[in-house]
């Protein structure tokens, strides 16, 4: 009996200790409350962690600043996990229990589609940093929806007006079974016969797999003239790698969920001269000086890189964006959630690491296919194909 | 039973309601497994794909048949028994691990059709606007009502299952967790019972999937993966498996834990981790086994 009476002790003060650590930070200055929902952990952490690693120097940076109109900003930021149903509970904490003013994020597409009717009831202004069409599509739906990421669409229009420049007419396509993979291959084949391509095989991979040999055997016995392997996972770095052990040589288009570069990394060798649509934050450094995003680009990446001791990726750059708009709007319109979400929508001309961001009621997006560039992998290093 | 009615008049804040109403969803799965494992003594690393059987049963006769929500729910009932039928005949003649990896492999199965057959399921995107359950004009939207009917299902579950415990089946499943070999030499219809009730346990969780896709309205495979099946094991082991509340108990405790810990920052999965440790080297039985103790230990004071 007391041997089992201390063990309790021992774990009864324990609780309470952890009960007074949470009391302790339940008191907090009044700032501004904005919420960050980001797959810091889980499958899809390669999304969120450079996206919590961002917001918190840009916080940092604004608070050591004097805040917003003399506000401190606090940013409560929520792990996902990559799941709906820990998002949906998260999402409604920040709502109900934070009060926040705004909210960005979530990581994933599907996160995003789990949350839009909690915040669309609830009229709090979102900002994603996902990539579906679907999250700011159809817009009258989207009242209160926004997304920083680029369109798919226009990652599809831009491949395709590459492969019509070097005269390709005949593609396969490999994706990825996750949300981003599936988006993408759906916009695929709704493109090709319009810009006069040819899908002749149309194969797909799971996140976890490790091999696609057989996928890419069936590619090789068509008359394909290139692949395009659309995914986000770091499944996709095995493809080219695959394509070599084969000895295929045709080229290799990836999609915009390439923009890390551990990927190319990872790919090695077989990855040199793999073609993909990015933003420009990948190439900051060879950028022209005139470039209206230059500065902007340069200053993010030495920032983060000093600071986290490793690469940026585009990733981080939508929740940078998220959160600069997000203070943007916070800024003109003051602590009010219908303020901020109409001075969203009315953003002209705000340079992010996306693009230029143009918000207007038909458009939640903002960006243009201009917001990306075709870029290629040379040694190792994202850069600008000559 | 009055904790459950008091609950929502303290508690107003629609976030903790919402806590409650997928400790709610996730009860109905657990009781049903801890019928299954405690009772019946058969494991199943597959229960997410008949919440998922559910889930996506009752969302596509809404959204693209405009079936009302209530036929959908009982076609989504009625598909998930024949399926559990069907696979129960031969997964239940295995035995331990064997009977894990099977049920394992069946849950992979559906997530990965889920994913593939993307004209009717939506794919690896999913597919959202799944109407809200109504009654004529009362619709069930606010945290307040779905907290209601979760658990109004829950207690009526609950009873269910006491009732069928404490009844010749009861004894009867009891008496196979024992000694398989014994009960059927004592003329217990074993095969009959253990499909028996892996199809009751599919049923609730197929009640608990119709009633996750008309609360949060969208659905995709991700939540529907191998990781839930080991999580709903997982509350069913914590809580103890040798009773019903046990489940309760587990379910509740790894509901609020990873809300609770949301304060903690990066810290949380540690002590969530340390937690679930603790609780497995302390309290071999789960909660329940501790509970138990305290009861005997004040006994004998």
């Amino acid at each position: 009996m007391s041997k089992l009476n201390s063990k309790w002790m021992g774990l009864f003060c324990l609780s309470m200790f952890l009960l007074m650590l949470i009391s302790g930070c339940a008191k907090e200055k009044k700032a501004y409350k904005i919420g960050a929902l980001f797959a810091i952990t889980g499958p899809a952490s390669w999304l969120g962690e450079p996206e919590k690693k961002t917001v918190e120097m840009i916080v940092e940076e604004i608070n050591a600043a004097g805040g917003i109109n003399g506000q401190p900003l606090d940013l409560i930021i929520e792990d996902t996990v990559g799941d709906e149903t820990r998002t949906v509970n998260a999402v409604n904490k920040l709502i109900e229990k934070d009060k926040v003013l705004a909210i960005i994020g979530p990581s994933r597409s599907g996160t995003t589609m789990a949350i839009i009717p909690i915040v669309e009831k609830a009229e709090v202004p979102l900002v994603s940093c996902a990539a579906a069409e679907a999250i700011v599509s159809p817009v009258a739906e989207r009242h209160w929806v926004f997304k920083t990421p680029q369109k798919d669409t226009d990652a599809v229009i831009r491949i395709y007006e590459h492969m019509q420049d070097k005269g390709i007419a005949k593609i396969a396509l490999i994706t990825g079974t996750t949300g981003f993979g599936d988006q993408g291959r759906k916009q695929l084949k709704k493109y090709a016969e319009k810009m006069g391509i040819t899908i002749v095989a149309d194969e797909t991979y799971g996140p976890g797999d490790t091999d696609m040999t057989p996928q890419l055997t069936k590619i090789r016995r068509t008359d394909a003239q290139a692949i395009v392997n659309w995914s986000i996972v770091p499944a996709q770095s095995i493809v080219p790698k695959n394509m070599r052990q084969l000895g295929m040589t045709i080229p290799l288009y990836q999609s915009h969920g390439f923009g890390n570069v551990k990927y190319a990394a990872a790919a090695g060798e077989a990855g040199e001269g793999i073609i993909f649509p990015a933003g420009r934050l990948l190439i900051a450094d060879v950028l022209p000086e005139d470039h209206p995003q230059k500065r902007l680009l340069t200053e993010y990446k030495k920032a983060y890189e000093e600071r986290y001791k490793e690469p940026v990726s585009t990733f981080g750059g939508h929740a940078y964006d998220a959160l600069k708009l997000v203070i943007e709007a916070l800024q003109k319109a003051g602590p009010d959630r219908t303020k901020i979400r109409d001075e969203l929508e009315n953003i002209e001309g705000f340079v992010g690491t996306g693009g230029i961001f143009n918000f207007s009621p038909e458009d939640h997006n903002g960006l243009t296919k201009e917001a990306f560039e075709m870029l290629t992998v040379r040694e190792g290093n994202f850069t600008l194909p000559e | 039973m009055l904790v459950l009615v008091a609950l929502p008049m303290v508690m107003r804040n629609p976030y903790y309601l919402g806590i409650m109403v997928f400790m709610g969803i996730y009860s109905l799965i657990t009781i049903g497994l801890s019928l299954l494992m405690g009772y019946a003594g058969q494991i199943s690393l597959g229960h997410a794909a008949f919440f998922a059987t559910g889930a996506y049963t009752s969302g596509i006769l809404t959204t693209k048949a405009h079936l009302s929500p209530l036929p959908a729910f009982l076609a989504a009932i009625v598909l998930t028994a024949c399926i559990a039928f069907l696979i129960g005949i031969p997964t239940l003649r295995l035995k331990g691990h064997y009977l894990a990896m099977a049920t394992l492999g069946f849950g992979q199965i559906v997530y990965v059709a889920l994913n593939a057959s993307v004209d009717f399921t939506g794919g690896p995107s999913g597919f959202g606007e799944i109407p809200r359950i109504a009654l004529g004009n009362l619709v069930v939207e606010s945290q307040l009502a779905r907290y209601c009917l979760v658990w109004a299902l829950v207690v009526i579950v609950l009873l269910f299952s006491l009732n069928l415990i404490h009844s010749r089946v009861g004894r009867a499943l009891r008496s196979i967790h024992s000694s398989e070999l014994a009960a059927n030499a004592m003329g217990v219809n074993t095969s009959k019972y253990k499909i028996q009730v892996f199809v009751l346990s599919a049923i609730y969780a197929s009640i608990a999937g119709s009633l996750y896709a008309h609360f949060v309205t969208f659905i995709s495979p991700g939540s529907f993966d191998l990781e839930f099946s080991i999580l709903l094991v997982t509350m069913v082991v914590v809580g103890g498996m040798a009773n019903v509340w046990g489940a309760l108990l587990g379910t509740v405790l790894l509901t609020l834990l990873p809300e609770f810990l949301r304060g903690f920052k990066d810290y949380d999965i540690l002590i969530y981790g340390s937690t679930l440790l603790l609780i497995m080297i302390f309290m071999p039985e789960g909660l329940f086994g501790l509970v138990k103790k305290l009861r005997s230990v004040r006994g004998r004071m």
